[in-house]
């Protein structure tokens, strides 16, 4: 390979994650930069606005005593890359793909830039692949399904990562076709990182995951990259061999504030609460990396970790999280107070390509009404329960009292399963049940034949 | 063509070089070795300001940049439905065949086929004098549908030479005296509304089959309304609803910045799903223009654009176009990210401060128009653009900038969607500037008592509101038995009237007369019920489930089944008015009620358990 590297003598000035390079005539967007300087660990860095006169780079370690004018800065002449393959399989990763676990560098099979390029719209698969996670609400109200993105929404203490731990745990493929998981750590805690991967681990599925860590004490600006870095190993183990990849990135937030250091580093005009307003785009690219591809086997599945700020679900990093992804599974820190795991909210929870997921031949086939019976009854509930604090359940009228009631069984039995794996079969049937403690007037979501059905297998 | 510059500075999608001598603004230029497509949107001096359409990361400072000398144009003429084009015209299909899966930058493929033939009918002679706008032939696009040919907007002259035959897009197939060569496709720049004759005032309604929108919000054909909602509330199943089932020739459907899933969705669904007024797959009245948020984001700004222009030469044609443009806020975000960039100066939340007059301009290109050119064709265009306001407020200044220029809005709100009432229009905060000419058109055309059928339920869900208010104070069981009826009244008009889901495949459309039957029959139901509670029967003594079940299963039935469950509903009606009409003889005067309501209260109790009894063995 040509060597495309130049080398140039002190930067003109540094702030911040940034320093500024003058007179570079040849400097490329994207380009990959090492910077050293006397008595300073290497740093490394890309090329974030490119100019004749200015070039600017964006640093991935701490600056701190970085001298800007006695610093040597070499641009390399490459757009960020990573190595991918099979061969990663089992192994660990800070988030710019160089392995933290005290093997060798793996040779991969392919190096490819980090910047996946668009799929191709009308190269899409139409994902519809039932993905049976063992979680009721998830499973029976919420379908995930192959090649979809779908969030969980967390607050501050609440269990986003053991849910995402359980669904990963749970998720094998049903055929047993090839499966990986990729775990992308972004500015988490190592004890969070344990939380998940000791619920993982049980799955013994070690050694089909790859796992890319840039934990709370790692460089910030790494981790704007490791989570391409982590897509692009997951889209070549789909798209290139055939595998179900599942992503599993925690947590988008941090990401989002590394975005936001940047940009207040390059004094941009700030959006709402001083994100950049091309964060929607930024998110995209990520995002968008879920699906699946016409005529190939594998698919990636992603499954992002949402810390929102304060609970506050309209903050722009949950926000616009939600306006990109396939929905979105959100805990509640009331059911969460009342020791009800996992703590998902059904209501504002909602999964996008559900219907091309369930029905005849891949779920039950009334699965569809039975979900919208169980959503009627329990929003029903939810505002009686509202209502009740007010008036008294003495008040209600019965039909309400009846909803209260099965609001209580259905957040403890149905939602409340506790860490066990519970099959789409047993969730319907346990659906059924609870339905089934109504009087049928109760139930005009569930037409008469499916209730006929119903009767006759029951009978 | 002007000479080439170089790159001086990359940053994002945009770039600047220089010396650009005698460029133009919005010239097309050629960037970088790769040739990337990019505009110009600036010029200081020598120093140019692209904005590029593909993704610029690799490119380096010092490569050349290449002005095209021509602006960004779409190329208009037979073939164009059907096509799935990028924001910048590439179909995606020749994208793919050339790139692979994955989109690669400096890709450069005709929107329409080179080489495919189409058999062309002149319809005028030579020595016509030829204005723009004029019909001169015309080509058998397929079976059953013939697309007009036209003088393109900008020109005019003696025809010289026509003849018939099997062309491509790009020969000619006629000849002006001054040597002017017309073909049977055009190019035309996409910033440029194209001209008509003159703009006619609103016409009939445009039927949407969604009955919240034809019953209680109706709009024009040629009007423009506004779906503004927070993520998850129903934009894009309503675009998508619109696009396959509402009454129009052409559908133009601008997925702009949003997922790449959604666009599969329309793919694989629409060649399958049949055009009744047509018979034909609803892909071939179709035209998609698609830059999903992963692709770049300067194509976003054009794409919008480019939808708009393709309408425009359907409806000079004479068709009736609706476009559905999902979501203007990522194109007002493209825009201000570009803004940005170029260090304008920003106004409200970062939005440029020109946002307010660009969007006026977008939906100026809508309306209904007499075209140019003879013989005199009416055209429309209707446009229904999706909104994504920030944390679902409509405070926002693409939402407000909006409704500043639409005739009508379709307000979603999070929390219907959340309790799963689809599609989740907020009916208090919706409205429409249409009602008085469409609600005439249906009393016309359907049932006199459109009107004040409308008027009446949107007052009655109004009411609803300030009760439930009110019981949410005091309870339900508080109310008085007519305020608990019109809850329940309200509760069955918002589940059957308002209540459609677009997955429902007997009830994803709903003709007029369905939209009007189903209300009229739950305002039946209502007044039966009033008039038993006048009569003195208490409100849980009155039997309203049979009539009830009806209409569900009426709104649910298959076409052929519907008008059996019709007739149920009207029976059950019947039985319920005859119960009224039974109890005021016997009490004999409506001063009673008072009184055996509240009896009627005491026995609900038995009265529900009898119930159950009956339906569960
Ligand atoms: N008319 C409807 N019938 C049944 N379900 C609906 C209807 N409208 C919306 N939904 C449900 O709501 C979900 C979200 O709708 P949609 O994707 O249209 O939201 P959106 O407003 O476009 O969101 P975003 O801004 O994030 O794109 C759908 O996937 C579907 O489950
Ligand atoms: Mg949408």
């Amino acid at each position: 390979m040509t060597d495309f590297s130049r080398i140039y003598h002190g930067a003109r000035s540094a702030g911040g994650p940034l320093i500024f390079l003058e007179k570079t005539p040849q400097v490329a967007m994207g380009e990959w930069v090492t910077i050293t300087a006397p008595d300073q660990p290497p740093r490394r860095g890309q090329v974030i606005d490119a100019g004749r006169e200015i070039t600017v780079i964006q640093i991935l370690e701490e600056t701190l005593g970085l001298p800007p004018a006695a610093a040597e800065i070499t641009l390399t002449g490459q757009t960020a890359t990573a190595v991918v393959g099979r061969e990663l399989l089992g192994r660990t990763f800070n988030g710019v793909g160089q392995p933290i676990d005290d093997l060798p560098a793996p040779v991969g099979e392919a190096r490819v830039p980090i910047w996946g390029a668009p799929l191709n719209p009308v190269r899409r698969g139409r994902p519809g692949e039932f993905i049976e996670t063992g979680v009721s609400a998830i499973d029976g109200m919420n379908t995930l399904v192959r090649g979809q993105k779908l969030p969980v929404f967390s607050g501050p203490g609440l269990p986003g990562l053991e849910l995402a731990g359980q669904i990963v745990e749970n998720a094998r493929a049903p055929r047993g076709e090839p499966f990986a998981v990729i775990f992308c750590a972004i500015g988490i805690t190592a004890h969070e990182t344990y939380t998940f991967l000791n619920r993982f681990e049980r799955s013994g599925a070690m050694e089909r995951s790859v796992l890319y860590l840039n934990e709370a004490r790692d460089p910030t600006i790494e981790r704007l990259l490791a989570p391409r870095v982590a897509l692009s190993e997951a889209e070549y183990l789909a798209f290139k061999c055939g595998i179900h990849v599942l992503v599993v990135v925690a947590d988008m937030t941090h990401y989002c504030e590394a975005l936001r250091e940047i940009a207040t580093a390059r004094e941009e005009i700030p959006g709402r609460r001083g994100y950049p307003g091309y964060m929607y785009t930024d998110l995209a690219g990520l995002y968008e990396r879920a699906g699946t591809v016409l005529g190939r086997e594998g698919s990636v599945t992603q499954i992002p970790i949402v810390t929102m700020p304060d609970d506050d679900i309209t903050h722009p990093i949950p926000d616009l999280t939600g306006y990109i992804t396939e929905g979105q599974l959100v805990l509640s820190r009331e059911l969460h107070r009342r020791s009800i795991f996992p703590p998902l909210d059904v209501l504002p929870s909602l999964s996008r390509l559900m219907n091309s997921g369930i029905g005849r031949g891949k779920t039950v086939p009334e699965h569809r009404e039975w979900a919208n019976q169980l959503y009627a009854v329990y929003t029903q509930g939810r505002e009686a329960r509202l209502m009740a604090t007010i008036v008294g359940e003495a008040g209600l009228g019965e039909a309400d009292q009846r909803a209260l009631g099965f609001a209580e069984r259905f957040e403890r039995e149905f939602v409340g399963q506790g860490s066990w794996r519970r099959s789409i079969g047993d969730t319907v049937e346990l659906g059924w049940q609870l339905l089934e403690t109504l009087p049928r007037d109760d139930l005009l979501r569930v037409s008469d034949p499916t209730w006929e059905a119903r009767r006759a297998a029951t009978a | 063509m002007s000479e080439a510059g170089c790159i001086t500075r990359v940053t994002g999608a945009l770039v600047e070089a220089r010396p650009l001598r005698d460029v133009a603004l919005y010239e097309l230029a050629r960037v970088g070795d790769g040739g990337l497509l990019g505009e110009v949107i600036r010029l200081e001096g020598e120093t140019a300001t692209i904005q590029v359409y593909e993704d610029t990361n690799g490119l380096k400072v010092g490569e050349p940049v290449q002005p095209t000398g021509e602006p960004l144009v779409v190329q208009l003429g037979p073939g164009l439905l059907g096509s799935i084009l990028d924001g910048v015209a590439r179909p995606l299909e020749l994208v793919a065949a050339e790139a692979g899966d994955f989109i690669q930058p400096g890709i450069t493929v005709p929107t329409l086929d080179p080489e495919r033939r189409w058999p062309f009918q002149p319809r005028v002679s030579p020595g016509r004098r030829l204005l723009p706008g004029d019909v001169v032939g015309v080509v058998e696009e397929r079976a059953g549908r013939q697309l007009p040919i036209l003088v393109p907007p900008d020109i005019a002259g003696v025809l010289a030479e026509i003849s018939p035959g099997d062309f491509t897009v790009a020969d000619t197939v006629a000849c002006l005296e001054d040597g002017t060569a017309l073909n049977l496709a055009h190019r035309w720049p996409v910033r440029r509304a194209r001209p008509a004759a003159r703009r006619l005032p609103a016409g009939r309604p445009f039927i949407t089959g969604q009955r919240v929108f034809d019953f209680f919000f109706p709009i024009t054909e040629g009007g423009s309304v506004s779906v503004p909602g927070g993520f998850g509330t129903g934009k894009t199943v309503i675009e998508q609803s619109l696009a396959r089932h509402a009454a129009a020739d052409v559908v133009v459907y601008v997925g702009c910045g949003e997922r790449g899933n959604e666009m599969a969705d329309v793919l694989n669904e629409f060649p399958q799903l049949m055009d009744p007024r047509t018979g034909h797959s609803i892909m071939d009245r179709t035209v998609l223009v698609v830059n999903t948020s992963n692709m770049p984001v300067a194509a976003r700004e054009a794409s919008v654009y480019l939808g708009m222009t393709v309408a425009e030469y359907f409806r000079d044609l004479g068709f009736s176009v609706a476009v559905m443009a999902d979501s203007l806020s990522r194109w007002a975000e493209a825009l201000r990210e570009i803004g940005s960039r170029l260090q304008e100066m920003p106004g409200e939340e970062g939005y440029p401060t020109y946002l307010g007059n660009r969007l006026g301009k977008l939906y100026e290109r809508s309306g209904r128009v007499v075209a140019l050119g003879a013989p005199e064709r009416e055209g429309v265009i209707t446009l229904i653009s999706a909104v994504s306001p920030p944390g679902g407020d409509f405070s926002e200044p693409v939402t407000q900038a909006s409704l500043r220029v639409c005739g009508a809005l379709w307000a979603l709100d999070p929390a219907l969607a959340h309790q799963r009432q689809f599609p989740a229009v907020d009916w208090e905060t919706s409205y429409t500037l249409y009602a008085e000419e469409t609600t005439a058109w249906f009393a016309e055309r359907v049932s006199a008592d459109w009107p004040d059928l409308r008027a009446t339920l949107l007052e009655l869900l109004q009411r609803e509101r300030e009760l439930r208010e009110i019981a949410g104070l005091v309870g339900p069981e508080a109310l008085q038995d007519k305020d608990r009826l019109l809850l329940s009244a309200a509760h069955l008009i918002r589940e059957v009237v308002l209540g459609q889901s677009a997955y429902d495949p007997n009830d994803a459309a709903s003709p007029v007369e369905k939209t009007y039957r189903l209300a009229s029959l739950a305002y039946e139901l209502y007044q039966a019920a009033l008039a038993g509670l006048d009569a003195g029967i208490g409100l849980d003594q009155l039997d309203m489930e049979p009539a009830r079940r009806a209409l569900t299963n009426y709104r649910n039935a298959p076409a052929g089944e519907a008008q059996a469950w019709a007739d149920t509903a009207s029976t059950a009606l019947a039985r319920l008015r005859e119960q009224a009409a039974a109890a005021g003889d016997a009490s004999g005067s409506p001063a009673a009620a008072t009184d055996e309501a509240a009896e009627g209260c005491a026995s609900a109790a038995e009265d529900q358990e009898d119930r159950q009894a009956q339906v569960s063995p």
